[in-house]
């Protein structure tokens, strides 16, 4: 048992991960009958929280409760993994990607996202108010507008060969290089 | 039943999100500067998986547990929304370092900081439920 928890506990390599992941959307489709994706939870839980004044919002929120469940068992299967069977090592990024990171500033690799950025003593700093209101604006008002975000599109959608998912999938990158190339550096610099 | 399904295929992916470390800030930059596989890898390698599932579905024309016919509707093909909305989410998710999913992850694994950024996801998707109809999509 014991030696079992210590191999899964390693991080999982991409072609063990990737396929489980991929495997969400036959088994939404066989034991639900529905779409995999993540975005549309926000709205659902908009919907839920505000009255029927918008016309985005007017629509029976109830029937998507699973979708509801499923993000906060998102959330509780990530407590179960991080709190039973963590990595103990820093995530392996390249050592060109740690060395970059620590010229723009960056100190702390223990975790999955830094605590320069993410810590609680941080919150309320330039950098992490605009990353986490900024960003997390931005991964809303764009997920909606692009009507889905990376499961619901790179995945269910590339999977389905939908030709409005490829071009949502390009997008995200054309707004993820822009950030990651010409933006990250100047708001670390904040840091 | 169904909900129970749900929340456990939900737990899965949760933690398949955190132990493939595909939620994590470092792996995003990481692939948006186009210096290691691995995410390359997961989300490649997902596609596959899903589209070989999908076209096994169809082949052998298999029903739901909830008696009905597969098929699932592809979404609606908006050029200008599918690309604008997709740059701007991208924007977001390579500041944040997380999609709409590893957000929840996040906080499920004790970023509690990401909480804000939740918030700040449902404030854009009231504003884009505000401003939907002088969008361009």
């Amino acid at each position: 048992m014991k030696a079992f928890v210590e191999w899964i506990s390693q991080p999982w390599p991409w072609y063990v991960a990737g396929p489980m992941i991929g495997l969400m959307v036959p088994l939404l489709l066989i034991l639900l009958n529905k779409s995999f994706g993540v975005s549309s939870s926000l709205r659902h839980f908009c919907a839920m929280c505000i009255p029927n004044r918008m016309e985005y919002f007017k629509y029976n929120w109830r029937a998507e409760g699973w979708n509801l469940l499923f993000v906060a068992a998102i959330a509780g299967g990530a407590w179960l993994a991080t709190t039973f069977i963590p990595n103990a090592n820093p995530v392996e990024i390249s050592a060109q990607t740690t060395a970059q990171l620590q010229s723009m500033g960056i100190h702390d690799f223990t975790g999955l996202a830094p605590q320069d950025i993410f810590g609680w003593e941080q919150l309320g700093t330039p950098v992490s108010l605009i990353v986490l209101l900024i960003g997390g604006f931005l991964v809303g008002f764009g997920t909606r507008y692009a009507n889905g975000c990376t499961s619901g599109h790179a995945i269910m959608g590339l999977s389905q060969l939908s030709p409005g998912s490829l071009v949502a999938t390009v997008g995200f990158f054309i707004g993820g290089l822009i950030v990651s190339w010409w933006i990250l550096p100047f708001i670390l610099q904040l840091l | 039943m169904k909900l129970v399904v749900a929340i456990l295929l939900g737990g899965i992916f949760g933690i398949v999100l955190v132990k493939s470390e595909v939620i994590s800030w470092f792996r995003i930059q990481e692939m948006f500067w186009f210096q290691g596989f691995h995410m390359y890898g997961v989300i490649g390698s997902a596609v596959v998986t899903g589209a070989l599932s999908l076209f096994i579905i169809r082949k052998m024309q298999l029903k739901s547990l909830t008696g009905e016919e597969i098929r699932p509707r592809p979404k609606p093909f908006n050029k200008v929304g599918n690309l604008v909305g997709g740059i701007f989410f991208g924007l977001g998710w390579a500041l944040t370092g997380a999609c709409p999913g590893p957000l929840y992850a996040l906080v499920g694994s004790g970023y509690a900081t990401l909480l804000m950024a939740i918030g700040a996801a449902l404030l854009g998707v009231l504003t884009y439920g505000a401003l939907k109809r002088y969008l361009p999509h």
